[in-house]
């Protein structure tokens, strides 16, 4: 649609300006006062400069966090995305079980976080979960509060029951979109359902699909609660993210320079990839 | 034919994988305590209600509904009274800096809720906020704002210009055309982005807890409680997990169709 250029618009965007700027601009203006100081308490702070910001780019806490925040995103991503597509592809199109299927997917989504985190905790417990009690049972040897590789594991689990539907969701509503024309071309064609989802449906899902994945990595780049729940971050750090060794910083420790360091930090890295989010949907739009 | 059959098995096994825990989350509220540590029955064998009477004749457990019920409802209210002329804005002019503006606007959504808790924490205790209501829902505001931005400028966008055209010609003023013809043709979106807000607002947990103390507490961190000195009332923990899960399920009954055009943020 063609635009007019009419910079009394502002008028119209000026409350959503205030608003989110009195939940942004300022908080994010107090970490950066707290990064460049050190301080004692409420009356004695020192100047420090970039100080804090040195010591936590060489500090293992956040380089452990950070690659491992990583590693998770990643295989988050590599499972819900094909896992996704596949249930979308799954989903009935049409009648009754179509809106049935379609509600039940979307259950997950909409359950609170630490219930999440809740109900995998009781699921996956060996003595009182039906989860962890089967894998114990089948011989192999499973604790998530003990072992660092199964708590690791049963987050990425949880994160996988989750989350999936999202993707699943964005690509049905995706598949819906492409005309019945198309498929009756390649069945005319006698195209294998192969070469239908590699050349039809796919390019198809590109779009919604450059939104899902960079929704889930956003989102399980600051996830917090459920492994909160789950394991607290443990055993050791093995499931300690970005977000959780924050908070433990700043609020259990009360360092605040360096929380707001790290904070500045984690914000940044949040911000490239946001950036190229917006320009890859932009491109997209300008496609279309 | 034979394609189907696996279609269908696929989809049975992917909805068991999802519906499994909550079936046991569901089983173990209706167990005691002794039964859920003692045994694994799929089904509970002494059937009680007692988890859910505790919780519905303790005011301390259901006013963290309550609690959670107000700072939604207000998160909503607050943010499609400003992000409804914000997104239409959007949608209908070019002005300086709108790129910039909705940019920012999206980092807002992806910000870490972490990185804000401190300074959230201090700016609402300095205020004169801290353990309201209304702090929740203006700090959920935070990325419920841009959520709603983007939805409805998706919404907006689908409605012809011409229709606006047509209205100021015929000598409506904006307010009144605004509110008496606009507002009705985009009401599916509306709708939608409702949902959405009540969604997002209704899951998180982090930044709610922190805010409140006493007052507003919202029922994620009341559930936290059940871990006393005899160890974890799992049977009240499961109970309390079903209670938050229902509303969830009623409300997306009504939006099934659009869902998935909310959580794409308008984009589909």
């Amino acid at each position: 649609m063609k635009k007019i250029t009419n910079n009394k618009a502002w008028f119209l965007v000026l409350p959503v300006f205030l608003l989110v700027a009195f939940s942004a601009i300022i908080p994010i203006m107090t970490v950066v006062n707290y990064s460049v100081q050190d301080i004692f308490d409420q009356n004695t702070s020192y100047f420090v400069g970039a100080e804090w910001y040195r010591e936590m780019l060489r500090s293992p806490r956040l380089l452990d966090s950070l690659l491992r925040q990583f590693s998770y995103s990643f295989s988050v991503l590599l499972i819900e995305v094909p896992l996704g597509i596949a249930v979308a592809l799954m989903m009935p199109a049409k009648g009754r079980m179509a809106s049935v299927s379609l509600i039940l997917v979307a259950i997950p989504l909409l359950i609170p976080w630490n219930v999440v985190g809740t109900i995998w905790q009781t699921f996956s417990r060996a003595d009182i979960g039906l989860f962890g009690w089967a894998v114990n049972a089948i011989g192999i040897d499973y604790n998530y509060s003990s072992n660092a590789s199964d708590a690791w594991f049963t987050v990425l689990l949880m994160d996988v029951w989750h989350w999936t539907s999202l993707i699943a969701l964005l690509c049905y509503s995706g598949l819906r979109a492409i005309p019945e024309a198309f498929y009756q071309a390649a069945r005319i064609d006698r195209a294998s359902s192969w070469a239908i989802f590699r050349y039809i449906q796919l390019p198809r899902l590109k779009s919604v699909l450059v939104i899902g994945v960079l929704l889930r990595f956003m989102d399980s780049f600051m996830i917090y609660t459920e492994p909160f729940v789950l394991t607290g971050g443990g055993p050791g750090n093995s499931t300690t993210f970005l977000s959780q060794a924050l908070t433990k910083m700043a609020i259990g420790q009360f360092d605040l320079g360096p929380a707001a360091a790290f904070s500045l930090i984690y914000y940044l890295i949040v911000l490239l990839v946001c950036y190229l989010f917006f320009t890859v949907i932009n491109l997209q739009d300008k496609a279309k | 034919m034979q394609i189907n059959k696996r279609k269908t098995l696929g989809m049975t096994a992917y909805l068991l994988f999802l519906l499994v825990p909550i079936y046991w989350l569901l089983n173990m509220s209706f167990k005691k305590n002794d039964e859920i540590l003692g045994t694994l029955t799929l089904w509970p064998n002494n059937f009680t209600f007692d988890n859910y009477i505790t919780i519905f004749s303790d005011p301390s457990w259901y006013m963290g509904y309550v609690n959670s019920m107000i700072y939604v409802s207000m998160n909503m209210v607050i943010t499609l009274i400003v992000a409804l002329p914000a997104a239409y804005a959007f949608s209908r002019y070019k002005f300086v800096g709108d790129k910039h503006l909705f940019f920012w606007l999206l980092t807002n959504r992806m910000a870490p809720p972490a990185v804000f808790l401190l300074p959230f924490f201090q700016l609402y205790s300095s205020v004169g906020l801290f353990d309201t209501h209304i702090a929740v829902a203006l700090a959920h505001c935070l990325f419920t704002v841009p959520l709603a931005v983007w939805i409805l400028e998706g919404f907006i966008s689908g409605v012809p210009r011409e229709v606006d055209e047509t209205a100021f010609i015929d000598g409506y003023s904006f307010q009144r055309f605004f509110i008496r013809i606009f507002l009705p043709m985009i009401s599916s979106g509306i709708g939608v982005t409702a949902f959405f807000c009540f969604m997002f607002s209704w899951v998180e947990l982090l930044l709610a807890k922190t805010l409140t103390s006493v007052e507003a507490k919202p029922i994620a961190a009341i559930m936290t409680r059940t871990v006393g000195a005899a160890g974890i009332d799992w049977g009240l923990l499961a109970a309390a997990g079903i209670l938050t899960i229902i509303p969830g399920i009623l409300v997306i009954y009504f939006v099934r169709n659009h869902v998935a055009k909310g959580f794409a943020l308008g984009r589909v």
